[in-house]
């Protein structure tokens, strides 16, 4: 079973690198970028069988290390 | 006195933060990040800059679970003191020690130049040596120091006066100009620029030699 974790920053919070990339869009003629945030992607292949009980997991994964929850948040897809 | 200096992987400055809390009168004990416990008799953890496990995932993140970090917690909520500096800082907010986090700079570029600090507060062990609005001259050295909190965090810490230091010219995006932030007891620090390198007139200044003589006086005492 695979899980893919997505983290960005939370709404609100001032993304810097983002902000960079939307300029260098525009440089490159790409006018029409209102703004760009930039987050992760993380795949985890994961021995579970059990859906819930990986969601559940991959959650909890997230809260202790995958994300920073003071200034990111996530979401899990269970594939 | 008693002073443990943890290394992990990718830490560079913990020689450097040994030597000031050697001179300022402290045994020093190295630590290794895969220590399960402290030294007996700590007083001090000293958490220092570098870019521990390659600031891989987030800087600090992969440090924060460190089997000495476990050690580190019980520590801190003995009310022990911790003092975190640059990449130390990052790992006790990944850690839950210190509110908010350290983000990239404003400006995306890795900074390394002296700064002005203002002190802000002269209530705790850390700045009990320096003046209330004094400016000392302190190097920083990082990539990831825009500190950053949510609004509701940032009003309890000012209201509670636990901002130690402010950058006298903003050089990073930091909210409210912080550069260390103090726990809520006051014993646990983190601040992005490097005291520990102004503890030599041979290295260009003797600024943060208050701080860890302050820090060990103020021990002495207790």
């Amino acid at each position: 079973m695979k899980a893919i974790v997505h983290v960005m920053l939370k709404d609100g919070v001032l993304d810097p690198q983002g902000e960079a990339v939307r300029h260098a869009l525009g440089s490159l003629g790409f006018g029409g970028v209102q703004a760009v945030r930039q987050g992760k992607v993380i795949e985890l292949d994961l021995t579970a069988t059990d859906k819930t009980a990986a969601e559940a997991e991959v959650k909890a994964m997230c809260d202790k290390l995958l994300a920073n929850t003071v200034i990111e948040k996530y979401t899990v897809e269970i594939a | 006195m008693k002073a443990a200096i943890i290394t992990f992987p990718g830490s560079n400055c913990d020689r450097d933060l040994a030597q000031a809390f050697e001179r300022a009168g402290a045994d020093v004990v190295r630590v290794w990040h895969k220590d399960s416990a402290l030294p007996a008799g700590t007083d001090v953890v000293g958490v220092p800059g570098g870019f521990s496990f390659g600031d891989y995932l987030r800087c600090g993140a992969i440090a924060a679970q460190s089997p000495i970090s476990t050690a580190v917690r019980a520590h801190a909520a003995r009310g022990g003191y911790v003092l975190g500096i640059c990449n130390g800082f990052q790992v006790l907010t990944e850690m839950g020690l210190l509110p908010g986090a350290l983000m990239r700079n404003a400006g995306l570029k890795f900074m390394c130049k002296t700064v002005g600090l203002k002190v802000a507060m002269t209530d705790s062990a850390y700045t009990s040596g320096y003046v209330l609005g004094q400016t000392i001259q302190v190097p920083i050295a990082h990539h990831d120091g825009n500190y950053t909190v949510d609004a509701e965090t940032l009003a309890l810490i000012e209201g509670d006066g636990r901002v130690a230091f402010r950058y006298a010219e903003n050089p990073n995006g930091s909210m409210g100009d912080i550069a260390g932030v103090l726990s809520e007891n006051r014993r646990v620090l983190g601040m992005m620029p490097h005291p520990e390198r102004v503890v030599d007139p041979l290295n260009g200044g003797t600024d943060g030699q208050p701080l860890f003589q302050g820090l060990i006086g103020n021990m002495a005492l207790a």
